[in-house]
């Protein structure tokens, strides 16, 4: 803005030199001496007729030398002035604006509109005056402008390339400006006509084809990348859904259903990975089904390994299948392209976690820009006058609901502004808010306990067989756990009642404790999953022991054959095969994260989907109006629904080391999620009473999200580097840890000096430094921030003492 | 004309297809052929989207460039309209239509009487929810303490668009989607 104002200020003080327009005249400085006196007298003239003009008009000086620049120029010349008189005016108009308000906007409006006609009249003028001298003097300074146009200065050149550039940015900003349409295109002709016709000019001398080639290089960039950008946004899934249900509900519950948009895409990608690296490698070109003991049903297992509840249990052919760790060949590379599936796996387990952690941090660290960074509650009120209306609400259902919510939060703010000085009785409320936190914390160590129990349980089962039991008992631990989250919550909620918490406060509490208790569950489980493995590997050492035995005795049998190059074929079936621990992991995600959808959708269905038919149906005949007293129709919870989805991921992200197949599940339950959540919230809710959000921003969210990534990939991280690989299943079978492969990969396929460089680097004498710089930075960086902080708070400070000297 | 409004609006292209076609249902059959019509205020205010809008009217006014101040849109208005209520559109640009559509007298300060006419409109039409005059009186105290930083007693642009950047919720709940 002020850069061109200041333009027009040198222009003008310096005299037609630096004027672009007419910085020709000056190439000659011996010719037209005499010319340029009498154009400069002329030029007084005409300023003072400018000045009283703009002085009725209330703008400031500069549009005087606008006004004299125009009228002493040819006619290209004058164009070009006006362009850019207009868009200084159009600057001016804006900075008026934001100055004033509206009054001031229309006058200046007015005022432009007034030296439009009067310009017009101008030009009448100044042709009218011309004298003939004049006239040829400039027409004798058009041809010498003609001839000289091609000889620019330098010092020109880098003017008349910044006014360019000062338009272009013009251009680029002009949908940011809060002008109405018709000015914004005015605007935005004049300028584009401006930069192409000196564009051309800027490009003379060596680099002009280049110049023009890049200019015309960047306007097709500009061209895809808008172009890009609306494919983009058509692509995007459910939006017209989320639509609809923010116009219903507002923006709080749609932003469950975008937080589950999100996930999927997330979904989708670790899915490409795990699946076109692992699964059809593995499928296409490894060995096929039934050529190795590890990827063969065996013979024991085989008369039921098709039925639908063992398949559905994935034991039998699904066992047996890409779809788990133990099908996978430790063969080094396969077909003919040398893929080298162990190092494949490996990667892609470590590229999941490292692509979720990047993402995560992405997502987080945007809202953190978008919101400003930070829970302020200095400005309460004003945020709930003039935020808290939802523009995307079109329901007058929802409306009204809005209404109620707005005028209980004004009224329960000046409630607490005036009870903030009052005295409580603090000691009851503190005791009885430790009473229900010791309630809280019995009740997480009964789940915990409960939890380790049903597991420990469960392992007796498997010993003595699972065929001796029911349904119950072989999906106990599943049901348990699916049932603990779903009442322990409620349990929660009521013990709740006791603490008098702001309702705010309460639904943060109520979250962290639901995020302790599926935490609590889910690293139980793992302990219990501990133990199992750890008996597995016990097992293990029988079975390879079993293993010679075995083989001696098929030896034995055909002792007339050279046993040294005998290979007695035996059907792989028939092979006794080692536990496989890797597997049964895999395998126990799988049916937890089964059994957790299953429930939720059951929940849902009957919660929700049956209460509100109960209710809608009976309603005719029952004592009391069920719509409006008990159970009436059910509220969609945002919060629970937000945590179920974080821990579900939780879940995949601990067990697709080990199940490949579990993004792909993920996907398809997510995919099946969205559309039967939409209807049910379509169908079945009604708008929330009381809209409290758990924190102002998405981030609470993206942070939960954060923590559980973290935390669902050290048990992980644990088992691959601790525990030794099964023997005779999985990719990493025969070796002593399963990141050995890296180690052999850099031995065997990478050069010499490659491999010496990465034992230099992974030397402890060199990590340790690397982690101490780190911290450092990591201090470094948090006490800059700090100190920034409270430099801000300085600056609100003095901004609200300087202030007062000024209204008195 | 498509290849300007990409440039001067926050609108992708098929946003603006669709809000010419939403725009041109509205249209009175005889003003079709008009070349730039322009549609009264009470058929703008039929639109699901503004229909329970406690803000419709001033939106109307803000947006409109008529000459009578009637509050009526011709299409470029409505664009303007969507674009800054977009979910692309910057902070500045959402702040500023907010302070416009919020001083209900345009004259440039939120003062005692627009805030007082904005509490009204978000507390609904019926008299039970409405405020007491001395909760009124009490909440404009509390938010002039809170944003008026040069203590004159009204809430400029500055001051206003300083205290919507530090809200969280303001760009999420200012957006409006056909």
């Amino acid at each position: 803005l002020f850069h061109i104002g200041v333009d027009y200020r040198n222009l003008e003080e310096e005299g037609p030199e630096v004027d672009i327009g007419s910085k020709v005249k000056e190439e000659k400085p011996k010719k037209g001496q005499a010319r340029r006196s009498k154009a400069k007298e002329k030029k007084k003239v005409l300023r003072e007729q400018c000045e009283e003009e703009c002085r009725q008009d209330e703008e400031a000086p500069k549009c005087s030398k606008n006004h004299r620049n125009e009228k002493a120029k040819t006619e290209e010349r004058g164009d070009f002035k006006r362009k850019t008189k207009d868009s200084c005016d159009e600057e001016r108009n804006h900075i008026s604006s934001e100055r004033g308000g509206t009054e001031e906007r229309a006058h200046a409006e007015k005022n432009m509109k007034a030296k439009k006609t009067k310009r017009k009249k101008e030009k009448l003028v100044f042709s009218c005056l011309s004298s003939s001298s004049e006239s040829e003097e400039l027409s004798a300074d058009e041809e010498e402008s003609q001839e000289e146009k091609d000889v620019l200065t330098q010092e020109e050149l880098e003017k008349l390339k910044e006014a360019v550039e000062e338009k272009k940015k013009l251009i680029a900003n002009l949908r940011g400006k809060p002008w109405p349409m018709s000015k914004k295109l005015v605007t935005l002709r004049e300028s584009q006509e401006f930069v192409e016709k000196y564009e051309g000019a800027l490009g003379k001398g060596k680099g002009r084809k280049l110049y023009a080639y890049k200019v015309m290089m960047m306007k097709k960039w500009m061209k895809f990348q808008r172009d890009f950008e609306n494919f983009r946004t058509a692509c995007i899934p459910w939006e017209m859904k989320i639509k609809e249900i923010e116009s219903h509900f507002g923006s709080s519950v749609a932003s469950y259903f975008i937080f589950l948009r999100w996930m999927y895409g997330m979904n989708m990608i670790l899915f490409g990975l795990t699946f076109g690296l692992v699964m059809v490698p593995e499928a296409l070109m490894g060995r096929p089904y039934g050529s190795m003991p590890r990827k063969t049903v065996p013979r024991s297992e085989q008369a039921g390994a098709m039925d639908f509840a063992v398949l559905w249990d994935f034991g039998g052919y699904a066992q047996y299948s890409v779809l788990f760790y133990g099908y996978y060949n430790n063969q080094r590379a396969i077909g003919w392209l040398k893929f080298r599936m162990p190092l494949s796996y490996f990667l892609v387990g470590v590229g999941t976690v490292a692509y979720s952690y990047m993402v995560v941090i992405r997502t987080m660290a945007r809202n953190a820009n978008r919101d400003g960074g930070g829970d302020d509650t200095s400005f309460n009120f004003s945020w709930k006058m003039f935020t808290s209306w939802d523009y995307l609400i079109g329901n007058p259902e929802t409306a009204d609901n809005k209404f109620a919510s707005i005028t209980t939060s004004f009224k329960e703010s000046i409630v607490e502004e005036q009870e903030s000085h009052k005295d409580e009785n603090i000691h009851l409320t503190r005791f009885l808010r430790v009473l229900a936190n010791f309630l809280v914390l019995c009740c997480l160590a009964g789940s915990g306990y409960l939890i380790y129990f049903v597991v420990r349980r469960s392992q007796k089962f498997a010993l003595e067989g699972l065929e001796n039991y029911g349904w119950w008992e072989r999906n106990e631990v599943n049901m348990v756990m699916s049932l603990l989250g779903m009442f322990c919550p409620m349990l929660f909620d009521v013990i709740s009642s006791l603490e008098n918490y702001h309702p705010r406060i309460a639904l943060q509490w109520q979250l962290g404790r639901i995020f302790a208790l599926f935490l609590g569950n889910l690293y139980t489980f793992i302990i219990a999953l501990m133990d199992e493995i750890n008996l597995k590997r016990r097992e293990e050492e029988v079975v390879k022991y079993n293993m010679t035995v075995w083989q001696a005795s098929l030896y034995n049998g055909t002792v007339d054959d050279n046993s040294t190059t005998s290979t007695i074929p035996v059907d792989p079936a028939d092979v006794p095969r080692g536990p496989c621990w890797e597997t049964m992991v895999g395998q126990e995600f799988v049916r937890l994260i089964v059994s957790d959808t299953m429930t939720t959708y059951i929940t849902l269905l009957i919660g929700d989907f049956l209460r509100a038919v109960f209710v809608r149906f009976f309603n005719y005949c029952w004592c009391w109006d069920l719509e409006y007293g008990f159970p009436s129709y059910s509220e969609f919870d945002v919060s629970g629904n937000v945590l179920g989805l974080i821990f579900n991921q939780g879940m995949i992200w601990m067990g697709a080391f080990y199940a490949p197949c579990l993004p792909a599940l993920n996907v398809l339950r997510l995919h099946v999620s969205m559309y039967l959540q939409c209807w049910a919230v379509m169908c079945c809710n009604v708008p929330q009473e009381r809209v409290f959000k758990a924190s102002g921003s998405n981030n609470f969210y993206m942070a939960m999200l954060l923590v559980i990534l973290f935390l669902s990939t050290l048990p992980a991280i644990y088992t691959i580097v601790s525990i030794p690989p099964s023997f005779d299943c999985g990719p990493f079978s025969g070796k002593k840890r399963m990141y050995d492969v890296i180690q052999e990969t850099l031995e065997n396929d990478f050069p010499l000096w490659f491999g010496k460089v990465f034992s230099y680097a992974s030397n402890p004498g060199l990590v340790l430094p690397f982690i101490l710089v780190m911290i450092l930075a990591i201090y470094y960086l948090q006490s800059t921030s700090k100190t920034y902080k409270a430099a801000n708070m300085d600056l609100k400070k003095k901004l609200q003492t300087v202030s007062l000297p000024i209204t008195i | 004309k498509s290849f300007y409004d990409c440039e001067l609006t926050f609108l992708t292209k098929q946003e603006i297809l669709l809000a010419h076609k939403r725009f041109t249902e509205l249209v009175a059959k005889e003003d079709r052929n008009d070349p730039s019509p322009r549609v009264p205020m009470s058929k703008i205010l039929t639109l699901p989207e503004l229909k329970s809008n406690p803000f419709r009217k001033r939106i109307c006014h803000v947006f409109s460039t008529s000459e009578s101040k009637d509050g009526s849109l011709t299409f470029e208005d409505f664009l303007d309209l969507l674009s800054a209520f977009s979910d692309s559109a910057t902070l500045e640009i959402k702040s500023h239509y907010a302070f416009r559509i919020f001083d209900f007298d345009d004259d440039g300060t939120l003062d005692r009487g627009d805030l007082e006419k904005l509490v009204n409109c978000l507390t609904g039409e019926t008299d039970d929810t409405r405020l007491t005059p001395e909760e009124m009186k009490q909440l404009i105290n509390n938010i002039l303490e809170e944003s008026d930083i040069d203590k004159d007693g009204t809430v400029n642009l500055s001051e206003f668009q300083h205290v919507i950047s530090r809200s969280p919720d303001f760009v999420s709940s200012f957006k409006i989607v056909l």
